[in-house]
């Protein structure tokens, strides 16, 4: 009778075998193995992770990438947040902004990627042209610094508007009474928000860092498409190398890369959760 | 009170400057996009749209996307409503890891699994169809769908499954004629997630289609990175690929206001 709730996950379990675990099996079996195309490969221990930990071009690719998704979180968790608290309570101007607000979110990562080639065009692109008002020469294939901050910039703006919805959400959810109780007791506009506000929007937190978090790591056809991971390796993320090599079939060295980089992702991914869980535990007692 | 309307209208200014510019673009003429910069289209063209109404290739892979994507919200809310209804009722052996383990999966990095999965299906023979790429997109729409599920789910008090439970309805017609309707917002939510995250999703369906399932994001980058790259096409191509994003958020618009009132995400 107890784990009669097993039955109810089988449906969801036979469908992530196929989807899930038996490709991460066969990862994990790549990442043993010396392949080359056309013979038989030949099992080589964890010869491919020493490999891949030794290679700079990872390791640069890596540090990139916790800069990246880290910088980001600091960006729009905040800008969500406020945006969120600007949004009307009630009333027909509701669903009016969460339409609006949801329609960056389908854009398919690719179309972002010609948003922003059309943009940053040389010579035609707005973002020169306004650049050039100020004698800066802004050019993505050239200027490593440049390309960054345009993939970075074009991420806060295609994902804020998901950490917003999910703090709207996590706002609707807080009782009048609190902020009544607030009043009553006096306290500042910034208390109530830090004391009541905050707390209870740990949950709807936590998914919106850990969903932002997971998903910047993937980040793959933005900078595939603005400078193909160029100027030189200014917006190699970890994904992109990862690809870049299992498009070559340098199999066993994807297979280790992509086996690192998930549990890079997991370790992080349960710090914050852990963090998250405890900070906010501390807050409402 | 005024203030934050200002700012959430500037805001708003600045999130849809990108897709104006886009909107824009796709009404110009190849010539007047490579020559110079015009806030409003001069010569306005609705050729780019007419190509791609008229190209065969464009019309079968908008198709191609809205089948696989719709078949995956199914499958994916057909395996998630049990799954969240188990994890939000009972605490069962192994129930805390498996819902982590769950989520590990929307972690795993798609560029990775292409090689794999275009084996698997190989094996399986079902490279290169619609289901081909709907089941590799559970990978990371069903642990969201549970995720979203679950919340809903929990939010709803025991007593109702008891109650009903007592006044002799089976576990089947509790669930359809009680249960259901109370998650309905939730199942919209979860619905609109998983469209958005299999519509936009790009290196699975690269990587798992020919000719036969291609869906429009692959065709949308075919040609870029090639001499003279028609941006105009390409913008026209991305403006229509928003619009079935836009008409299920216009339908599910309701259920995603109801859904975040109840304040669960």
């Amino acid at each position: 009778m107890k784990n009669r709730g097993w039955l109810f996950v089988i449906p969801a379990l036979a469908v992530l075998a196929i989807s899930a675990f038996i490709p991460l099996m066969t990862v994990i079996n790549y990442s043993l193995h010396y392949i080359f195309a056309g013979s038989t490969p030949t099992f080589v221990g964890f010869e491919n992770y020493v490999e891949v930990l030794r290679d700079s071009v990872f390791l640069q690719a890596l540090v990139r990438q916790l800069v990246f998704s880290l910088g980001i979180l600091a960006v729009e968790v905040p800008l969500g947040i406020c945006i969120a608290l600007c949004l009307p309570k009630r009333g027909p101007g509701v669903a009016v902004c969460l339409v609006l607000l949801g329609i960056p979110l389908l854009i398919p990562f690719n179309v972002v990627g010609i948003i922003a080639r059309v943009l940053t065009q040389s010579a035609v692109g707005v973002i020169p042209e306004f650049f050039a008002l100020f004698n800066y020469s802004f050019n993505v294939s050239k200027d490593p610094v440049d390309a960054f901050m345009t993939i970075f910039l074009l991420d806060v703006w295609h994902w804020t508007p998901l950490v917003a919805l999910l703090c709207y959400a996590g706002l609707q959810a807080i009782p009048d009474a609190y902020y009544q109780a607030a009043r009553i007791d006096g306290a500042s506009a910034w208390k109530t928000f830090r004391y009541v506000t905050l707390p209870k929007l740990r949950s709807v937190l936590i998914i919106g860092v850990l969903l932002r978090f997971m998903d910047s790591f993937k980040i793959y056809a933005e900078p595939l498409l603005l400078t193909g991971g160029g100027p030189g390796d200014a917006t190699t993320f970890l994904s992109l190398h990862v690809a870049r090599k299992a498009e070559s079939y340098q199999l066993g060295y994807a297979g280790a890369s992509s086996f690192i980089y998930l549990f890079i992702v997991i370790v992080f991914s349960y710090i914050f959760f852990q963090l998250m869980t405890h900070i906010g535990k501390g807050e409402t007692k | 009170m005024r203030k934050r309307t200002v700012l959430l209208i500037i805001y708003l200014l600045v999130l849809f400057f990108p897709i104006y510019w886009m909107i824009n673009t796709s009404l110009k003429t190849d010539n007047e996009i490579l020559k110079e910069l015009t806030l409003i289209p001069k010569d306005l063209t609705f050729k780019n749209y007419a190509e791609i109404f008229t190209s065969e290739l464009w019309r079968s892979s908008f198709m191609n996307s809205i089948i696989y994507v719709c078949l995956n919200v199914i499958i994916s809310l057909i395996a998630a409503i049990p799954a969240a209804y188990a994890f939000s009722r009972w605490k069962f052996r192994g129930s805390h890891h498996l819902f982590f383990w769950l989520l590990t999966n929307r972690m795993a990095p798609a560029a990775v699994f292409m090689v794999p999965f275009t084996e698997l299906y190989y094996t399986l023979q079902i490279y290169d169809t619609h289901l081909a790429v709907a089941l590799a997109h559970c990978l990371f729409n069903i642990p969201l769908a549970i995720w979203i599920l679950e919340g809903f789910m929990s939010g709803i008090p025991r007593e109702i499954d008891e109650t009903a439970l007592i006044d002799g309805y089976s576990f089947p017609r509790f669930f359809g004629k009680i249960f259901f309707p109370l998650i309905a917002p939730g199942v919209g939510v979860a619905a609109f997630f998983c469209f958005t995250f299999s519509w936009i999703e790009l290196i699975l369906a690269k990587a798992l289609t020919v000719t036969n399932a291609k869906p429009v994001v692959v065709t949308l980058t075919v040609g870029i990175g090639a001499e003279g790259v028609r941006w105009g096409l390409l913008a026209a191509a991305g403006v229509l690929t928003m619009v079935p994003g836009a008409i299920v958020v216009y339908f599910v618009r309701n259920y995603i206001a109801k859904g975040f009132a109840l304040g669960r995400v």
